[in-house]
């Protein structure tokens, strides 16, 4: 395991447009997050402060930061569909398997590498998380710092899953653009699966639990957006807003569900296939 | 004499169109082969199958004593096939690094490959800088890298000038002295002549000759011959059962041997039977003429 992991972490980190969207999709985050964290004083007109705004309180913080660091897997996408799609243009992945790297190893390295910057992404979120929780909440005890750790788990599991769809689509594709342009075609198609759940099923609320079982709503769904929390945390008396913003083990069996399956059927496609 | 690798039977199919037909070969330890066939005659399918790279329709293969699976076998085989492939942005040193982390070979090997192919110089040079001859020298570098018991070459010399192409026949004749077993597909005769011991000969995906090169071209070699009686030198020679086929050209009468037999002796013959030949001379077939006969006639 470690060797394939090395196999492919040589890949990507001496080419060099790989290495800097691996540095952005990583330092990014990290650094809106530091930044948003210090006090800005606009030329003495007024200062900004998000923490006095109590969006770094535990345990609202763990869901607040998961949900806008998963913005930034984006960059980490274009990096899985080139390491992909560069191994079919320079005809390397032939050479690999040549070589003596089996077509099972092959995926493998590749799933390997997406499970170790999946998590290398949730432990520096959750380093960066707990200290500037640590200087702006109000609340430190323990069991309230810790509640709500799902959200890393969460976060953990959508990154793997959606790195896996990029997979998956390179593989089918090898082309890195054709590979991002149907994510976008993916996410048009869960739209229109929906819109014929609802014009069979007649409410909005059941095409949603329809759309909730496909790949992209599924990843989404796993970290509710934050905003409305952030409301009811200000406005406690407007018990309308209240939403089921936490995570449930159905939906990470449902990312975890289609995570095997681009997996599976990426080994199956490359199995298949004369190089 | 220890096997390497047998194929049997094995056949490939691309939709209707079928590349390798019902082949059959063994390679034994020690000979350098050749794999010798036109454009598209199967020569890189059959490689990319016993490689693992293209799925097999029927038939099988097996490394070795068929004891290993074909990934294991494939770490103790070093093979190129077509062009030479490599990651571009990293330097040769680099490339081979990886090549060592997937064979398990361990990185004092680099240099000494680098060595043999003579690119030492040029080592840390990205890939993408190197010339076509250089980056066909890396992959054979690339392909010793294990020590390999067999080195695949697959059209080794294509697209090469004539200093590069001289360059990987010696190359490739240095390693099989060393004893190396070599399997070289491609579609030079002089190349598979000079440089193989035994010859496999492909068209349309069949087997047409296997066996050992001075075999195939040692057949007994064939006459020309003129007369001033034309007509009477064909019907005798149609009338002996020494000579087989008979191709006249213009006043050029090419006879070919069935048995062996000198010049002398043909032209004592003719002489005996009152034909009194004007032009004599004993030829044997070259590789190439051996070759297009085979793939031609049949």
């Amino acid at each position: 395991m470690l060797r394939l992991l090395n196999l492919e972490l040589q890949k990507l980190l001496l080419n060099r447009t790989s290495k800097i969207l691996i540095f952005v999709s990583f330092i990014l985050p990290f650094t809106v997050l530091v930044l948003s964290s210090i006090k800005i004083n606009f030329f003495g007109f007024f200062t900004l402060e998000l923490g006095e705004l109590g969006i770094f309180n535990f345990p609202i913080i763990w869901h607040i930061t998961t949900f806008f660091a998963s913005y930034f897997k984006f960059f980490f996408a274009i990096v899985v569909v080139s390491m992909i799609g560069n191994e079919y243009s320079n005809k390397t992945i032939k050479q690999n398997l040549i070589d003596g790297v089996s077509k099972k190893e092959f995926i493998l390295s590749k799933f390997y590498t997406i499970v170790f910057f999946s998590l290398l992404a949730t432990i520096l979120i959750a380093v960066a998380s707990f200290f500037i929780g640590l200087y702006y909440s109000s609340y430190t005890e323990v069991n309230i710092i810790f509640r709500e750790t799902s959200f890393l788990l969460a976060y953990f599991v959508k990154l793997v899953g959606f790195f896996s769809l990029c997979l998956f689509f390179g593989m089918l594709l090898r082309r890195s653009a054709f590979a991002l342009a149907f994510l976008f075609v993916l996410y048009i198609v869960e739209w229109l699966i929906f819109w014929g759940a609802y014009e069979s099923f007649g409410d909005t609320e059941t095409a949603f639990k329809v759309k909730r079982f496909l790949p992209l709503e599924s990843m989404y769904k796993l970290i509710d957006q934050p905003f409305q929390r952030i409301m009811i945390t200000k406005f406690p008396e407007k018990t309308d807003l209240i939403y089921d913003y936490a995570v449930h083990w159905y939906e990470i069996a449902i990312v975890l569900g289609w995570t095997a399956l681009f997996i599976f059927l990426s080994f199956r496609l490359l199995k298949k296939r004369d190089l | 004499m220890d096997t390497i690798l047998t194929i049997n039977n094995l056949t490939k199919k691309f939709g209707y169109l079928t590349a390798v037909k019902d082949l059959s070969f063994t390679i034994n330890k020690g000979n350098v082969y050749g794999i010798l066939g036109p454009n598209g005659s199967g020569k890189s399918t059959t490689l990319g199958i016993v490689l693992n790279v293209v799925n097999k329709t029927s038939g099988d293969f097996h490394w070795f004593d068929g004891n290993t699976t074909t990934h294991d076998a494939l770490k103790k085989v070093g093979a190129i096939i077509e062009r030479p492939n490599f990651y571009p942005y990293m330097s040769a040193y680099q490339n081979l690094k990886l090549v060592c982390k997937i064979k398990g070979v361990d990185y004092s090997k680099i240099d000494e490959k680098l060595e043999i192919v003579g690119l030492m110089e040029r080592k840390d040079s990205k890939f993408q800088t190197y010339s076509l001859g250089m980056k066909q020298r890396l992959a054979i570098a690339s392909a010793l890298l294990n020590d390999p018991e067999i080195l695949i070459l697959d059209e080794p010399t294509n697209g090469l000038d004539p200093q590069g192409i001289h360059q990987i026949r010696s190359l490739i004749k240095q390693i099989a002295s060393q004893g190396t077993t070599i399997l070289l597909a491609s579609h030079l005769l002089d190349e598979v002549e000079k440089v193989c011991t035994h010859v496999v000969v492909l068209r349309k995906g069949e087997k047409l000759y296997s066996g050992r090169v001075d075999e195939m071209i040692s057949s007994h070699g064939y006459l020309e011959l003129k007369a001033e009686n034309t007509d009477g030198l064909v019907q005798f020679l149609e009338a002996k059962k020494m000579f087989g086929k008979i191709k006249i050209e213009d006043e050029l009468i090419t006879a070919f041997l069935d048995e062996p037999m000198d010049a002398k002796d043909v032209n004592k013959l003719m002489f005996e039977n009152g034909i009194v030949l004007t032009h004599l001379v004993k030829r044997k077939e070259s590789l190439e003429e051996q070759f297009l006969q085979l793939t031609d006639n049949n």
